[in-house]
């Protein structure tokens, strides 16, 4: 952890960035291009030397996803000599950070699918993600509460040893800081916050008129100029918003989002039972489905939607009435189990099963027990938000700054690490064709290869959410039917398994 | 990560492909070819002007250019479609010039130590991502606001504002004896009064075992209604008179010109845009727009 800091020191203090000429006009170098002395003031030296420090690329946002996209520019040959400055002010980001096994859990999880997993594996940051607390799974039961379908999959339907694996977000955050760390990758942590942002796309024709302009360097000639929280600025070729749903890069670039937001919560906790969970559970109930996700060491994660009202009561009720609560959610709160054959559906259905391997005899099985509450539990208001664009000239949204989906697969990050990844390999492509990485034509490239994928998973996750918010009996019974369906039709099946673990075929309904 | 590559490795079997297919094309000597080319071919213009700085080029074409100079880099402005072709045209000189010059095609920089000029550079189109990926590169163009803009635009990033720009012609660089290991000459020769002039004057700039690059228009139907009436009349991507047919050179023309200039043609693609996804990409379909690739 100490290189990181002696890296963010040295390219700091030192300046060890391209100097170069600050003028528009050709030829004539700045002189104040002199190495300043190094002083612990950053801003005055900023103020005294005009040198302003200059990267290829700026990521706003040391998130997990953010912290993603450096690992895979780290592990790509045609990206792993760019510099990458990462603006962040977690501390997390600079500081060491040891993570124990025996803490605790954490509440906050993500469910990482299997193409995550190989995107990382070929990073070469899963191997860190395995060093702590995570759990495969290769099991996966939905259910609803009418009593009336279920669905059990398993990996071996896809011929895959797993389904997905759970882990803390800061195990899979800290395995890909320690990725990028231990790589050979120029890295610069800016634990700072960004303010504003200069992106100047057209500069030609301004730049043209006034040539001998007095004027300090300006953003034209490096890219976009972002300024920073201490009164500092650095200049990159492309600036990536890795900074969240309420991201202040998509905002200072002026890309509108659309969406709304559910008028419901979502309470996460950590839980413990009396055995090791090895199943992924998830049942819809009249308020919103509730999901009890493996983690390892008998412990469990709990994601569960409900009103805002309920929420807020469930949050404050003893342990004892909570895991009451979460006990019969599970069983057979709202209704019954589902029985292992719906009054002949097996016969309506059978003849779609086409082959024998699949696990369509396997029977509905009751959740574990929770038997205590491991964290505090925590609540999160559900929204859908959607950045009308992705990419302009110098600026990339990745990850949730592009996209805020329902956490109801847990499929956020994995989103956000297929953003990473594919933005990644367009820069790659980019590079090995002498492009500018800035330039709108290639970014454009990552928006039309991601929107399609993001807004099909977020308009599945949206209609998954709306048809569980109906209680009526028909509607229910033809729900259950149509998990049934699913459970039944083998091709259907293995395709909303390949979709739900992030493989892209498209299911023809859910 | 690796599909980069992949798409580097595909890009040099079809490669490989074209040039088997080529050569015999790339032999042929009828008579019809010399015959079809020399009739075919723009007679020299009579010098006019001496204070301009061309000999091959045709005074009305360096006007049409000087007018829309501005836009150069305007990826949404006239010459888009250029912005969108290049990445394409990149793919195949990054390809052909690392097999050639026996570079590490997996490398970032892979052009590191060769000297190109990129001859009708305009705006700098192509002689910066050259420069970006390694090369010295020199860029000349007879218009001389391309050159002010090329050289204020390459100036703002430091990866390419070593790229040397001068308003010159290639033949002023051959009388300067210049040479350069590699010679580009892209979407140019169909703007130029004697084609092979021109191709004697790009052989000239090429040192031995050197590599030469050109791209063009073919003079077919196709490309008279995809070039002409759908590009300049019907999608208004270039502005009209952009382009005469008449002027334009068959790949047979081109590759006996470039042998009587003792360049021999190696390889040889053609660009295809594909209207639903708006992208190009290489082919062996040369009926539109073609590049080829020679060596000395």
């Amino acid at each position: 952890m100490n290189r990181v800091i002696k890296k963010t020191v040295s390219n700091i203090c030192a300046l060890k960035v391209p100097r170069k000429s600050f003028c528009s006009t050709e030829g004539v170098k700045v002189a104040g291009c002199s190495i300043p002395e190094v002083s612990n003031d950053h801003e005055k030296k900023q103020a005294i030397s005009k040198v302003i420090p200059q990267y290829d690329i700026a990521i706003v946002g040391g998130g997990m996803v953010g912290m993603a996209l450096s690992c895979f520019l780290a592990s790509n040959p045609m990206t792993k000599q760019l510099s990458v400055a990462i603006i962040d002010s977690n501390p997390a980001l600079g500081s060491s950070l040891h993570i124990k096994k025996e803490d605790p859990p954490d509440p906050r999880v993500s469910t990482v699918t299997p193409a995550s997993i190989s995107f990382l594996q070929d990073a070469g940051a899963w191997k860190y993600v395995e060093q702590n607390r995570h759990a495969y799974f290769n099991t996966m039961q939905v259910w609803d509460y009418t009593g009336l379908g279920y669905a059990r999959y398993h990996a071996r339907d896809v011929n895959k040893d797993f389904l997905g694996c759970v882990a803390e977000n800061k195990v899979l955050h800290n395995a890909l800081l320690s990725c990028v760390k231990d790589s050979d990758f120029k890295t610069t942590i800016y634990p700072l916050r960004l303010s504003s942002m200069t992106l100047n796309t057209s500069s030609m024709s301004m730049a043209e008129e006034n040539p001998t302009s007095k004027e300090p360097p300006s953003a034209q000639g490096h890219g976009a100029e972002l300024q920073l929280s201490d009164g500092s600025s650095i200049y990159a070729k492309l600036v990536v918003g890795a900074d969240g749903g309420k991201s202040h890069v998509r905002e200072l670039a002026g890309i509108k989002t659309t969406g709304w937001n559910y008028s419901q919560n979502a309470i996460i906790c950590t839980v413990e039972h009396t055995y090791e969970n090895e199943c992924a559970w998830q049942r819809f109930l009249p308020t919103g489905p509730i999901a009890l996700l493996p983690m390892g060491d008998k412990f469990s994660n709990i994601v569960w939607t409900m009103s805002p009202t309920e929420s807020n009561n469930r949050k404050s009720i003893t342990e004892e009435e909570f895991l009451k609560d979460v006990n019969y959610a599970l069983d057979y709160g709202h209704g019954p189990h589902p029985t292992s054959s719906l009054s002949g559906t097996r016969d309506v259905f059978s003849w779609f099963k086409t082959d024998a391997t699949l696990s369509t005899n396997e029977f509905f099985e009751i959740p574990p027990k929770v038997t205590r509450l491991a964290s505090e539990r925590m609540v999160f208001p559900l929204s859908l938000r959607h950045a009308n664009s992705y990419a302009l000239k110098r600026v990339v949204l990745i990850g949730d700054a592009a996209h805020t989906v329902h956490p109801l697969a847990g499929q956020g990050v994995n989103l956000g690490f297929g953003d990473a990844f594919s933005l990644s390999r367009i820069i790659a492509e980019g590079i090995a064709l002498g492009t500018d990485i800035g330039e709108v034509n290639m970014l454009k490239k990552y928006e039309a290869e991601r929107k399609t994928a993001n807004i099909m998973m977020m308009a599945i996750l949206d209609g998954v959410q709306k048809a569980y918010s109906i209680d009526f009996g028909p509607f229910n019974i033809l729900r259950a039917a149509a998990f049934h369906g699913a459970n039944y039709i083998s091709p259907l099946k293995r395709s909303i398994i390949s979709y739900a673990s992030g493989e892209h075929k498209l299911p023809i309904f859910f | 990560m690796s599909m980069a590559f992949n798409h580097l490795r595909n890009l040099n079997r079809i490669h490989r492909i074209l040039h088997h297919r080529f050569q015999p094309l790339l032999n042929a000597t009828t008579r019809f070819f010399i015959d079809a080319a020399a009739s075919s071919m723009p007679q020299p213009q009579p010098k006019q002007q001496p204070s301009a700085p061309s000999s091959s080029l045709k005074h009305n074409e360096l006007a049409k250019f000087a007018a829309i100079a501005d836009t150069w880099w305007d990826s949404e402005g006239p010459f888009k479609p250029l912005h969108v072709m290049n990445p394409t045209r990149l793919a195949f000189i990054r390809s052909a010039l690392c097999r050639h010059f026996k570079k590490d095609p997996y490398s970032a920089k892979p052009l590191e130590g060769l000297k190109i000029v990129d001859v009708g550079c305009g705006g700098g189109i192509l002689s910066e991502p050259l420069a970006r990926l390694g090369a010295t590169v020199t860029g000349v163009d007879a218009v001389e606001k391309n050159i002010k803009i090329a050289q204020l635009h390459a100036g703002l990033d430091p990866a390419t504002s070593s790229i040397e720009f001068c308003c010159t012609t290639a033949e002023k660089l051959v009388e300067e004896g210049r040479t350069f290991d590699a010679v580009m000459a892209l979407e140019v020769i169909e703007h130029v009064a004697d084609p092979a002039e021109f191709c004697k004057s790009l052989s000239a700039l090429t040192v031995p075992d050197g590599a030469t690059v050109i791209s063009t228009i073919n003079r077919s139907m196709r490309a008279y209604t995809t070039a002409i009436v759908a590009a300049e009349y019907i999608l208004r991507w270039l502005p009209r008179g952009t382009h005469q047919w008449s002027s334009f050179l068959t790949p047979e023309e081109l590759v006996l010109i470039l042998q009587r200039a003792g360049i021999n043609v190696e390889e040889m693609a053609g660009f295809v845009y594909n209207p639903v996804t708006g992208g190009w990409s290489l082919s062996d379909d040369i009926s539109v727009n073609f590049i080829a690739f020679g060596t000395k």
